[in-house]
């Protein structure tokens, strides 16, 4: 009988936290990559790793230690964030240790340095700063509005990260691109730290403007354009990534903070006029360079046909090396530990180590990778979509589409669907910055999601409460 | 703000799709390609990355394979007697692929190929280290090693092959390389490598299968079947009506001999001698289609898979009148490959049967089990036995009473057939000409041997000695004695 019986209260319904649910998939996240290393360490050796234990230990201490605290501090949020990255930072891993048992790579370093030293401890250091940082993020940021306040330091503190590896002296190039910097032997990816910083700009810029961006316009051809006066963010931003174009010579960073801009500001606005502006101006922009600037077309070249110049240019040669490990790998891939991807040899481990994915977990593994990182942006987009703040919303917006944005250009770039960049896949590649930036980010998002799926705090009890009795019929 | 964030989410999800499709289309569309592709190392690195069968002779390894000490490739190849062995083993070589035997049966050698999947997945289980399948070939090392020795630093080729069966037992040519020189990837390697491309001696031409030769007067033996199967000559003592300074047809020219007696010599003789005018007339009277026919019979226009594969000996077929009574004398557009002729003399030595000629005998599994045994097929027949056994009287003939006396064993109960030529080439012939021998020994329980040798250009001898008989018919002899002496 559905009838109600009894005189009751509204109140709020009680919402899951979902932190079992998220301990659960912690253990399939850390196990995983145990068996995974189990798996390299048989095909290589023929024998348990040493090494097993210590990383299967470590790696579940890091999840525990992330896990507690989000139970403590973010009980409500997502949980499926925490342990997709925990499975990827696990795997990359896997994959940058597996990197170093080859005999070729260790046989270049040796040649080209005069020494070998393995990535995987190292990245296993990273990964713990880059959990420390996750809990420094849910710790000190009990409210992700907080960061409102820093708007305009946001700006000039992304606009130095993003130029300082033009600073002479302290820019490194690597490959052509221009993405690093180097201080105390420490080589920095800025461009990493500076997408979450400017996410946090765009978000209090476009939170405060948005209405004169989206009202004040005229209507032309279907399409609402903005006056003049507001052109002015948009024509900077898209400046701004032009010279990151020409003169760090990397596509990628270039698309990514412009991409991001971009679809904040549609988000923002709500129209589909920037959109199109957005597009035509990436399109005009990156053209234009393509066309004048020679090092820029170099790049464009290894990437249209790699095969024709591989003789000659290092580039071509590496982007064939990359394209054969993948094709090598088949459907199925040669298993972990089996296949030839330390062929690429240089950056094997960090910009190309999707290829080692391509090779030896095959077609299946790399659609796998890529349905978790898929599955990490639709988590931030749901977090978007709960938010209950304009601002929060704009902050999960800009760092999902900052992310799959990264995504797509540095995977669309070694599977050659576009010209390459310097960037890494997040938390699978070796690398310092990009495991430290992720974790803050996904520290963030999950702060985001924490107060958006909170239960809105119980009303004030109302002096009237006995006042709304229902009467029993 | 919630439908253009639903938007986006779609453009997100376009994006992941974009990257699954362009995987898709990577590593299952264009695996192959990649996978195959020339400059993909991993075909070469999977070749070296177990211990490669070994190819065998007279049941002992030719070949080796060394652990190479170095990250890219974990074996490499070596050879035994390299030079001696390289026209039938070909080279592995982790810069430069592979070719003859050790690309042909690159499968069982990296035990890689499918017939092999039983041993490799019983060997998985066994914990057994993988390893590749020999190939067992026909030749015979004492054979191999008297063509090779006996040609010494001429430039020249030697085929051996037994007529019953059509085994190939020699195989060899110089000058020759060692495919050891290159069988690495360093810089040594490669300094080797194109060394031997630059060398105007052309070492790494296998000359005993791939270049095709003038044959001079071997070739008449040819033409010698056809006018015995044609009905042309029945008795091959009589005399046959040819005039000394038989003209050339649609010339103006004579026929000229280097010999004297050839006026209306018989058969016989004019083998014995061999006389020019003779066969060039008999060619005229079978007339190029038959000439060209039994030619084929014998291989001719073809290439022989061996299972290298052999360039094609060439009979011109479209020759007018003129052009088919110089061709039947071996000159004019034929050519023949060493191989070729060694054929000839085995089919006429095995009464007349044509075996097909095979070098591989069987593949091995690592385990020794037999997985394929080739057997001895039959090709044609260009003649028939009786006329075979005359032309084997006529050749044993020309070795007792003719040219080829340098070629006699002296053994008893065998005898010894054989023909010389001298084979003119270049413009106006002012080159030095090439000397051939063709031989086979015989028992009476069959002919176990035919030898086919060329000497190119050599160095020391004046023009008038270079004559098959002085130059080529003793390595023929060499081969034809450690043939005899390894079966009896």
């Amino acid at each position: 009988m559905s009838v109600v019986t009894n005189t009751t209260t509204i109140g709020a319904i009680e919402a899951p936290s979902r932190r079992n649910t998220e301990l659960a998939l912690l253990a399939f996240a850390v196990v995983i990559p145990v068996f995974a290393y189990l798996n390299v360490g048989l095909a290589i050796d023929g024998k348990v790793p040493a090494g097993m234990a210590g990383y299967g230990l470590g790696l579940a201490l890091l999840a525990g230690v992330a896990h507690l605290v989000v139970r403590k501090w973010a009980p409500y949020s997502d949980p499926l964030l925490l342990p997709l990255a925990t499975l990827l930072n696990g795997m990359g891993l896997v994959l940058i240790w597996r990197l170093d048992q080859s005999p070729r790579l260790i046989a270049k370093s040796i040649n080209d340095f005069g020494s070998f030293s393995p990535d995987a401890p190292k990245q296993m250091m990273y990964s713990a700063i880059g959990i420390a940082m996750f809990v420094g993020v849910l710790l000190l940021l009990k409210d992700h509005r907080v960061l409102q306040r820093y708007t305009y330091i946001s700006m000039v503190t992304a606009l130095v990260l993003l130029l300082l590896p033009l600073v002479p002296g302290l820019g490194s190039p690597v490959f052509g691109a221009k993405i690093w910097i180097n201080i105390a032997g420490f080589s920095i990816q800025p461009g990493e730290f500076a997408k979450i910083v400017l996410a946090v700009f765009f978000s209090g810029y476009l939170m405060v403007k948005r209405d004169a961006l989206a009202l004040a316009s005229r209507r032309f051809m279907g399409l609402y354009l903005p006056r003049g006066r507001d052109l002015g963010p948009i024509l900077t931003i898209w400046a701004v990534s032009l010279l990151i174009l020409i003169f760090e010579n990397d596509l990628g960073t270039s698309l990514l903070f412009f991409g991001m801009f971009v679809i904040m500001l549609y988000v923002a606005t709500e129209r589909t006029s920037w959109i199109v502006m957005g597009l035509g101006m990436s399109v005009a922009g990156a053209v234009g360079v393509a066309s004048f600037a020679s090092h820029v077309q170099a790049r464009v070249d290894a990437w249209a046909d790699p095969f024709a110049c591989a003789k000659s240019v290092n580039a071509c040669d590496q982007m064939t090396q990359v394209l054969m490990s993948f094709g090598s790998g088949g459907i199925l891939g040669t298993g972990l530990g089996q296949g030839n991807s330390d062929l690429i040899g240089f950056a094997a481990n960090s910009d190309f180590i999707f290829a080692t994915v391509g090779e030896e977990l095959g077609l299946t593994g790399v659609m796998v990778f890529l349905l978790f990182y898929g599955l990490i942006v639709e988590r931030g987009i749901r977090t978007a979509l709960a938010a209950r703040d304009p601002f929060g919303k704009l902050l999960a917006m800009g760092l999902s589409g900052a992310f799959a944005l990264q995504i797509f250009v540095v995977a669309g770039g070694v599977m050659g669907l576009i010209p390459l960049t310097g960037m890494t896949m997040p938390f699978l590649a070796y690398g310092g910055s990009s495991v430290i930036a992720n974790w803050a980010l996904v520290g963030i998002l999950i702060r985001i999601s924490d107060t958006a799926r909170r239960p809105a705090p119980a009303p004030a009890p109302s002096p009237d409460a006995e006042m709304t009795q229902v009467v029993r019929p | 703000m919630n439908k253009p964030l639903r938007r986006v989410a779609i453009f997100c999800g376009l994006l992941i799709l974009a990257l699954l499709l362009r995987d898709n289309w990577l590593q299952y569309v264009r695996a192959d390609e990649l996978n195959t592709h020339s400059s993909n190392k991993r075909v070469q690195i999977e070749r070296y990355a177990n211990q490669r069968g070994n190819i065998i002779v007279d049941g002992k390894p030719i070949t080796g394979s060394a652990d190479s000490k170095d990250p890219y490739y974990k074996y490499k190849r070596t050879y035994t007697d390299g030079p001696m062995w390289a026209p039938v083993t070909g080279y592995a070589s982790q810069a430069y692929d592979a070719n003859q035997i050790e690309k042909i049966e690159d499968g069982i050698l990296t035990g890689n190929d499918d017939r092999l999947f039983f041993d490799r997945t019983l060997a998985m289980f066994t914990g057994e280290e993988k390893k590749g399948g020999d190939v067992v070939t026909t030749l015979s090392g004492a054979a191999q090693k008297a063509a090779f020795e006996g040609l010494g630093n001429n430039t020249g080729a030697v085929v051996a092959i037994e007529p019953k069966t059509g085994k190939i037992l020699a195989l060899a040519s110089t000058p020759s390389y060692d495919p050891s020189s290159f069988a690495g990837y360093s810089g040594k390697d490669e300094k080797a490598w194109v060394a031997l491309e630059k060398d105007k001696s052309k070492p790494k031409l296998n000359r005993a299968i791939r270049e095709i030769y003038p044959p001079g007067s071997v070739f008449k033996v040819v033409t010698a079947a056809a006018a015995l199967e044609n009905g042309k000559v029945s008795d091959i003592n009589a005399a046959t009506d040819t005039p000394e300074g038989w003209k050339i047809p649609l010339s103006t020219k004579p026929m000229v001999n280097h010999a004297k007696g050839c006026a209306n010599a018989s058969l016989k003789r004019a083998l014995d001698i061999s006389c020019n005018s003779v066969f060039a007339k008999l060619g005229d009277d079978v007339g190029v289609e038959k000439m060209t026919e039994m030619a084929e019979k014998f291989g001719f226009n073809a290439e022989q898979f061996t299972p290298v594969r052999s360039a094609a000996s060439v009979y011109d077929k479209k020759a007018d009148r003129g052009g088919n009574a110089l061709s039947s004398i071996g000159q004019f557009n034929t050519a023949t490959t060493p191989l070729q002729m060694a054929m000839v003399t085995a089919a006429i030595a095995n009464d007349g049967k044509l075996m097909k000629p095979y070098m591989i005998d069987q593949l091995r599994a690592p385990n020794l089990d037999v997985i394929k045994q080739n057997e001895p097929e039959e090709m044609s027949r260009p003649v028939s036995a009786q006329n075979a056994q005359l032309l084997q009287q006529m050749m044993e003939s020309v070795v007792t009473n003719g040219t080829g006396g340098n070629a006699d064993l002296n053994m008893d109960g065998v005898k010894v057939g054989g023909k010389t030529g001298t084979a003119q080439h270049g413009d106006k012939n002012a080159k030095r000409p090439y000397a051939w021998f063709i031989s086979y020994a015989k028992t009476a329980e069959g002919s176990p041997v035919a030898v086919a040798v060329i000497v190119e250009d050599s160095a020391g001898t004046d023009r008038e000695d270079i004559s098959g008989g002085g130059l080529a018919a003793p390595i023929a002899k060499a081969v034809m004695k450690a043939v005899m002496k390894n079966n009896g």
